[in-house]
């Protein structure tokens, strides 16, 4: 009978505190999770795929003419935009599938089992990379086909994937604390997109910020986002690229020292 | 009294939780000793689900303490943690993954190797007799192999101590047995096993003892024997034609039967504790004798509702509850 047989690795000395590498194993373990799911759902790719194509042909064919008079030069100015807003639609997804992993109880499963705490919540990002990776390449892919050419090499424009990359994961922790802390898929969605459209506009994704009135353009000077398109702009069209990263890395930084304690505070009191 | 064999797997002091001005446990002192077998007992909104959250350590008491294994459930959490297997109310699996997906999921979680997580999963996807479906879909799985899969998801680790919480509840009674062996057989390796339900005959069926929660409180304990004896074995139950004669009704089988009956006033019902069904013809010629007109007669097996109108004096069924505070003092005299 196999309830009877104990397994060594399993026999109950227990231990006071985990490891470190049981935290990376861990979140390794949840993020193929998200993973295997995601092979169950191939539609759930259907956003980040098709959202970047609309996008382009939408910004770079419908308003291309009128804001800058010239389709194709608008559109080597708003790809790099373009990339880092998809990113950042991208990182929704996070909220979604963790509001309902919540709702199901599952994660009362994990909270029971003797795991680092912050495991769950790291593998709920974790396993959104794929989503992310399938959005940029989906990207890249529609803007090589629609004439976008890359002024600098493939290096800068892999640096730029990661860059975007790394920004979407350290922006999914406002998500996460997002979705622990309303337990409502439905309400968390609908807040998420409200906070991502005013951000998204309020930068220098579409537009020059020049044009702006002065109190935006003070706006847009701190916007994380603009940071983000200012490095990925530098490293995909060429220009300056060491101060936008250097400060696209200090926003990285301040997202996941902020959100994710505030996350691991919402987790542990979640009942 | 629960016997003390050894130091308690379990061990509850003063347990307290409010939910507002709520008061779901209040105080509850207990100790399962370890290998037992333990029911807790009680209708929904008693306070079972909380106690075991409690103990899984997926909620904070407002007073009092638990240790599992000598383990607080507050302070050693992650101690305690490696010593349970928890398998909810309702089934927290992935619908997404497979049966086999999710419980080497698990194993994998705990630090197998991908090799002996999946040895183990099948191994328990066998016991579950849940082998032919799991390779498909969670989603694609009835409710009761939900449940299966569920509890054995709960066993992964070889838990010391587990917490069944309502492990049948919204099963076909049929599909009950299925979980109950795995129970049973849990209960010979030697595991500890806390078990909330809703229904009388799982309790005897499966606990050594069996704890009655009412409204956050233990209203009784004792071998599920020791509290059928307090109920009968079975209950009588009659309702005359005309309700004012049920004075007369309660007295004349308080004497045949030598202990005191329930009735209800407002619809001429009175049901007493049996031992068994001897006494039956000797109700129905007194009734007779008496010219007492009855328009329902019958024996039958006690429920929870009987547990609880003999311990409490007032209705099990959550619905009824607030609205039978009002009204339980007329019951509650027996």
């Amino acid at each position: 009978m196999t309830i009877t047989p104990p397994i060594e690795a399993l026999t109950p000395a227990t231990r006071e505190h985990a490891t470190l590498s049981d935290a990376v194993s861990q979140s390794m373990v949840l993020a193929q999770r998200g993973i295997i799911k995601l092979g169950r759902h191939p539609m759930g790719l259907a956003d980040v795929i098709l959202g970047p194509a609309i996008f382009l042909c939408l910004f770079g064919y419908i308003f291309g003419g009128a804001v800058s008079g010239d389709t194709d030069g608008y559109l080597h100015y708003i790809f790099p935009g373009i990339v880092g807003l998809m990113t950042l639609f991208a990182t929704m997804g996070v909220a979604a599938s963790l509001s309902q992993d919540l709702a199901k109880g599952i994660f009362d499963r994990f909270r029971s089992l003797p795991l680092v705490r912050i495991a769950p919540l790291i593998g709920a990002i974790g396993s959104d990379i794929v989503r992310q990776v399938v959005s940029l390449a989906a990207l890249i892919g529609f803007g090589l086909l629609l004439g976008v050419r890359f002024q600098t090499d493939l290096v800068y424009v892999l640096a730029a994937g990661g860059l975007a990359l790394a920004f979407a994961l350290s922006v999914s922790w406002v998500w996460v604390l997002l979705a622990l802390a309303i337990r409502d898929t439905a309400a968390v969605q609908g807040l998420a997109a409200v906070i991502i459209f005013p951000i998204t506009f309020t930068s220098n994704i579409f537009v020059p910020p020049e044009t702006m009135p002065e109190w935006l353009q003070t706006i847009v000077a701190w916007n994380p986002v603009g940071h983000l398109v200012d490095a990925l702009r530098g490293l995909m069209m060429g220009g300056p690229v060491a101060e936008p990263v250097l400060l696209t890395s200090a926003w990285m930084a301040a997202f996941v020292l902020i959100f994710a304690p505030l996350s691991l505070r919402a987790y542990n009191r979640c009942t | 009294m629960l016997s003390q064999r050894q130091s308690p797997a379990i061990e509850i002091a003063g347990l307290v939780k409010r939910y507002g001005d709520t008061t779901a446990v209040d105080g509850i002192d207990l100790d399962v000793p370890t290998g037992a077998v333990l029911g807790l007992l009680g209708p929904n909104g008693a306070g079972k689900s909380t106690v075991v959250r409690i103990l899984a350590t997926l909620l904070r008491p407002d007073e009092g303490s638990a240790r599992i294994g000598g383990y607080d459930v507050v302070r050693d959490a992650y101690r305690v943690r490696q010593l349970i297997g928890l398998t909810g109310q309702y089934a927290s699996i992935d619908e997404d993954l497979t049966g086999m997906q999710n419980l080497t999921l698990i194993g994998r979680l705990l630090g197998l190797s991908k090799r002996q997580a999946r040895h183990r999963a099948s191994d328990l996807i066998e016991d579950a007799r849940l082998h032919e479906a799991a390779a498909r879909p969670v989603k694609t799985y009835s409710g009761g192999m939900r449940r299966r899969l569920d509890l054995a998801a709960s066993l992964v680790s070889q838990p010391a101590v587990v917490f069944l919480d309502e492990p049948t509840t919204g099963l076909d009674p049929a599909r009950r047995g299925d979980i109950w062996s795995v129970i049973q057989r849990l209960a010979e390796r030697g595991s500890t096993v806390l078990l909330t339900t809703q229904y009388l005959e799982e309790a005897d069926h499966l606990a050594d003892d069996v704890v009655v929660l009412d409204a956050g409180r233990i209203v009784a304990r004792g071998t599920p024997d020791d509290l059928k004896r307090r109920l009968g074995r079975q209950t009588l139950e009659i309702k005359v034609t005309d309700p004012a004669r049920l004075g007369e009704t309660a007295r004349m089988v308080t004497t045949v039967i030598g202990s005191p009956s329930i009735t209800d006033e407002q619809t001429g019902q009175l049901s007493a504790p049996v031992p068994d069904g001897r006494i039956m013809p000797t109700v129905v010629r007194q009734l007779d004798e008496a010219g007492i007109e009855v328009s329902e007669l019958a024996l039958r097996l006690p429920s929870l509702d009987d547990v609880f109108l003999t311990l409490t004096g007032h209705h099990a069924t959550s619905d009824a509850n607030e609205n039978t505070t009002g009204t339980s003092s007329e019951g509650s005299n027996p």
